[in-house]
């Protein structure tokens, strides 16, 4: 395993010539919009090919800043006919729109059907619009690493405003939070939403609530009960110390307060209290309030320099990840796998212990040079 | 000891004897099962049918619950209406091919629409291209559908047209063609399929959301009643359903739940529920099962009378009726082997036959391949005619009522049925389930479990997964001219210069005011229509008003 | 990571009959085949942009209408318009067997008529998909 100079902007992989050119190749013509090439590079990154996510370092230095919204929600909420109206109204707007949409592959046989484009698919021809469809392919938080790397690819290639669209159930759409600048959380009246929203660490997540098929019954209901958790939430991250009114949904909110996962390096919760907009998707009822919510969120946290923040808070995920993920691959393969098991002999035969061990095995891997791997490095 | 413990006892006995023996000669399978998987047993006996009283649950014919029939007579009165679907290409074409069945001994016409005509395009939409005439006639105005009717007296001959989005607008053509040989509308007979919920679920020529599409359907009901009144205004249509992938028991339970809509639509805009129901017609499938299919229309004619009395209060007993047209099962016609085609076609006509039906379509041999040669809808109509002349079916009524089997099938089929009534019921009705993707979701279940068993080999397809056999490739099939949509588009030129243009505006932005509003749009319609204007334009005009749907999709 | 072939399965044309486009989606899915699904009424446009932007290895394409003629060529045109005719495309519905060599000759791979057990058609994906990937 080769390590690169750690003041160099990037690091060689182990990937062969070839893909490592391909990519390289592929990554230029994205950033030229072409088409083919945006596709062909998303799915290398989604096949996890080291020299795809080599070449997203092509992107760097290009200046092109994307804002990314988050759709999440539980299925049939209308999230893809949301989409495909916010497409429309960003289009007239004049920006290039990508739509990254998220759907669960099947746990069984591994496929996917992939069916959120089909809502949008007036816009498929298209030239100022992108539509890609991804499965989640095991990934548990609804969204895989490729996402957030497709996301970049979008972005380099023009799109300056990309929605991520995933289905949220439970806990999974928590993971939106590390690619959105942006969360929009979608709930419709009568799926018993009410209760999914309270699931801890949601309600937190979103920046916009929308009540979609809102000339349902209850919609009504379900907008005041969300706007009251909302203001419980506030309150309760001020420091307030409230009483918990028994059978009221934020009374809960209280109460469930104390063991509430806080996202806190990852999401900052705004001074402000998220705004809730009705929408009737399917014709379009709402969509011009939804999207102006949007541009207002960017044009507020790019003056309070929250959005900056939420980046660099979710870069530092990334890197964290990705570090743990390349140390732990160090030490599963090649001559980090031997040594080891080299170390663990040495703790069972009482010569070494656990934390000694686990240093040196670090140190090892953060300064090992030697034989093994390509020499391939991209300096800037 | 009574007769029923003697038989229990007899019955026990035999059970005991035949299951011992089962170790030497077994049965075939394993299980057996109806084309829709509900369990057959080994034999059916009085036991079986102990709870069904005849008066409350068959009755006589003509009589509530029509379990036998709609009529006293039946066949005996009047044989069934031989109704052929048919049309394709040019309204030319397809006239000369009604004229060639009516010769042939047809009793009624079946006009079969192009895709662009059925979802409200005209022959030079883009979308219309490759599509002219492929299906079925191209209608793009009032002058195509004149061709169409020439020299068909239409005060003699009843018409049903397979239209459903734009059905308003093909009836008011077929009004004006009538109009302008003289012909009252009062004294017009036929039918509209006119049943835009199964087109959300299996059959997709859809334009409008439901809402709009409802309001247009109750603008039928009310204007017919009035001034159609032999006019059947709405095919409520289970066929597609079942060639979708639908169960027998789903075919009828997901059918009825959509007739269950459209009455209380119409109810709701107003229309008291004798003056429209009486009009009501259905439309269902002929599938292999013989006897599991004629269970089936039993069972739905039951289960609709009690709707129709029960729930709806109709106090006309045309209102309890359930009137329908039977088409033989497409989906079961087999590509391989295509002779075998018509053996299965006069089987299901049969079931449909025994099964009460008022009209009945029977598919050609070709069917999997092409449209029907002139030879092969030949056939297919003499098939009907030597079940008529022939068999003896058709010279008593419901001759297969008592038997322990079938009376015990269409009982469970009924049970069945409510239960997914109710069930469809409590999500608010067929509209909300269709929102939801249920109806969806059961239909296509039902179609990936019909294909893994056939694909397992559980069930066999005969000359398709057993019995192949090595074949030419069939010779004579019907091709359509590609030259139909030059001529249809060169003819919409030559129309569009020579009407009165202005007028056409006139009435086009009457009828958009009208739709806005809530006016009954069938008058307008038909000024439309009389103006030359063409059906894409006037579809047109409601999509500006409606909107298009847009489909919830399921897995 | 195991690289899922990707399949377009499309409706070109206003044909509505999608009982054998869902359970073929199906089927590949169950097969491990990524299925994207575009729907009803599509346009070969929006099949090929479609094929394009999703990097799909294959586009399925199903008719009843008879429109085939007109339809499929058009979508092997696009195809190759875009330089994408690397893509595998077959079709299924109701195709007379005697359009089959016009159909091949414009650079369909195959046609699946009715009656084709799914097996048939997912392994054929998979023995071509392998082939194209080796010839990359």
């Amino acid at each position: 395993m080769i390590a690169g100079d750690v003041s160099a902007t990037s690091v060689s992989f182990s990937a062969s010539d070839a893909a490592y050119a391909k990519y390289a190749t592929l990554a230029e013509q994205c950033k030229a919009g072409n088409v083919r090439a945006i596709a062909r590079l998303i799915t290398g990154l989604e096949n996890e090919e080291r020299a795809a996510y080599a070449a997203l370092n092509r992107f760097v230095g290009n200046g092109a800043v994307a804002q990314v919204i988050g759709i999440t929600g539980p299925p049939g909420a209308g999230k893809s006919t949301l989409v495909d109206k916010l497409v429309a109204r960003f289009r007239e707007g004049g920006r290039r729109v990508g739509v990254l949409a998220v759907d669960p592959s099947s746990p069984f046989s591994g496929g996917a059907i992939l069916g959120d484009r089909l809502r949008m698919q007036r816009h498929a021809t298209d030239p100022g619009v992108y539509i890609r469809s991804l499965a989640s392919r095991g990934a548990l938080g609804g969204v895989s690493r490729a996402t957030g790397a497709a996301v970049q690819v979008l972005e380099a290639a023009g799109y300056d405003i990309i929605f991520v669209e995933t289905v949220g159930v439970g806990q999974s759409e928590i993971d939106i939070v590390k690619i959105a600048d942006c969360v929009v959380l979608v709930s419709v009246p009568g799926l018993g939403d009410e209760i999914q929203i309270l699931k801890a660490g949601i309600m937190e997540i979103g920046d916009i609530f929308v009540v979609n098929k809102a000339d349902r019954d209850g919609a009504d209901r379900v907008v005041r009960e969300i706007r009251g958790m909302l203001e419980t939430q506030y309150e309760l991250s001020k420091g307030e110390k409230l009483e918990a009114v028994p059978d009221t949904l934020a009374g809960r909110l209280v109460a469930a307060a104390g063991e509430m996962e806080h996202h806190a390096d990852v999401h900052a919760f705004d001074d402000k209290i998220p705004p809730v907009v009705k929408t009737v998707a399917e014709t379009g009822y709402g969509v011009a309030e939804l999207a102006d919510a949007i541009a207002d969120f960017f044009a507020k946290a790019s003056e309070s320099g929250s959005v900056t923040d939420r980046r660099i808070a979710r870069a530092r995920v990334q890197i964290k990840d990705l570090v743990a993920e390349h140390i732990l691959e160090r030490i599963e393969n090649g001559p980090g796998a031997t040594a080891l098991n080299e170390m663990a002999k040495r703790v069972v035969a009482h010569k070494t212990d656990y934390y000694s061990a686990s240093m040196l095995l670090l140190h090892e891997i953060l300064l090992q040079e030697g034989a093994g791997g390509n020499d391939e490095g991209v300096k800037t | 000891m009574s007769d029923k413990e003697e038989l229990e006892k007899a019955f026990k006995a035999w059970e005991e004897k035949t299951d011992k023996a089962l170790a030497k000669h077994p049965e075939r399978k394993a299980k057996f099962m109806t084309g829709s998987n509900t369990p057959i047993q080994r034999v059916y006996t009085p036991l079986d049918t102990e709870d069904i009283d005849y008066l409350d649950d068959l009755g006589l014919p003509g009589e509530f619950p029509f379990t036998r029939g709609v009529q006293a007579t039946m066949y005996r009165g009047k044989l069934w209406t031989m109704r052929q679907y048919a049309g394709f290409g040019t309204a030319e074409e397809s006239n000369a091919r009604y004229k060639y069945l009516l010769a042939q001994g047809q009793t009624g016409l079946s006009v079969a629409f192009d895709l662009p005509t059925q979802i409200g395009y005209d022959s030079d939409h883009p979308l219309a291209a490759g599509e002219v005439g492929k299906v079925g006639v191209a209608i793009d105005s009032l002058e195509d559908m004149e061709t169409l009717f020439d020299a068909i007296p239409l005060d003699k001959v009843s018409t049903s047209m397979t239209i459903n989005a734009p059905a308003a607008v093909l009836l008011a053509m077929y009004i004006a063609v009538a109009e302008k040989e003289g012909i009252p509308a009062s004294a017009l007979d036929g039918t509209i399929q006119n049943d835009i919920l199964k087109e959300y679920v299996a059959r997709g020529t859809y334009i409008f959301p439901p809402k709009p599409s409802m309001r247009l359907i109750t603008d039928i009901f009310a204007y017919c009643a009035r001034e159609v009144p032999n006019w059947n205004t709405i095919s409520i249509s289970g066929y597609h359903i079942r060639e979708a992938g639908a169960t027998a028991v789903q075919e009828v339970a997901f059918t009825l739940a959509d007739g269950i809509a459209y009455v209380e639509a119409a109810i709701a805009a107003g229309l008291d529920v004798d003056d429209f129901a009486p009009r009501l017609s259905f439309f269902f499938n002929a599938h292999n099962d013989l006897f599991e299919e004629v269970a089936k229309f039993r069972a739905a004619r039951r289960v609709w009378a009690h709707i129709m009395k029960d729930r709806f209060h109709a106090k006309n007993p045309k209102s309890q009726t359930l009137r329908f047209h039977t088409q033989t099962g497409g989906s079961t016609l087999t590509a391989q082997q295509p002779s075998n085609n018509v053996v299965r076609v006069a089987i299901q006509a049969l079931a449909a036959v025994l099964g009460g039906t008022q009209s009945l379509h029977t598919n050609s041999m070709d069917e999997a391949l092409a449209l029907p040669s002139e030879d092969s809808v030949r056939l297919a109509l003499r098939t009907q005619q030597i079940l008529a002349y022939e068999s003896g079916v058709a010279e008593t009524v419901d001759p297969l009522a008592g038997s322990y089997y079938v009376e015990s099938l269409t009982s469970s089929i009924e049970k069945d049925v409510l239960a997914y009534l109710d069930k469809i019921d409590a999500m608010g009705g067929a509209v909300r389930a269709i929102e939801q993707g249920y109806i969806q979701q059961e239909i296509q279940d039902s179609a990936y479990a019909w294909q893994m068993d056939m694909e397992k080999g559980q069930r066999i397809v005969v000359g398709l997964n057993k019995f192949q056999a090595k074949e030419e490739p069939p010779k004579g099939l019907l091709r359509v001219d590609p030259s139909v949509q030059e001529r249809q588009v060169a003819k919409l030129g030559k129309l569009k210069a020579r009407r009165d243009n202005a007028a056409v505006q006139a009435c086009l932005e009457r009828l958009k005011k009208a739709a806005e509003g809530t006016d009954n749009l069938m008058p307008l319609i038909l000024d439309s229509v009389k103006s030359y204007a063409t059906l894409g334009e006037i579809c047109d005009v409601l999509r500006t008003v409606f909107g298009e749907y847009s489909p919830s999709v399921t897995f | 990571m195991d690289r899922k072939i990707r399949v377009v399965v499309a409706k070109p044309g206003l044909d509505g009959h999608d009982r054998g486009a869902k359970v073929i989606a199906r089927a590949l899915r169950d097969a491990g085949m990524e299925v994207i699904y575009t729907g009803l009424r599509q346009t070969p446009e929006q099949i090929v942009n479609t094929a394009l932007q999703e990097d799909a290895d294959v586009i399925a394409l199903s008719i009843l209408s008879g429109a085939h003629n007109y339809l499929f060529p058009r979508v092997m045109e696009l195809l190759k318009e875009n330089g994408a005719d690397d893509i595998l495309v077959f079709g299924g519905g109701v195709i007379p067997e005697e359009d089959i060599p016009f159909l091949k000759s414009k650079g369909i791979a195959e046609i699946f008529g009715p009656g084709t057990p799914t097996s048939v058609t997912v392994d054929f994906i998979k023995e071509h998909v392998k082939l194209n990937l080796e010839n990359k």
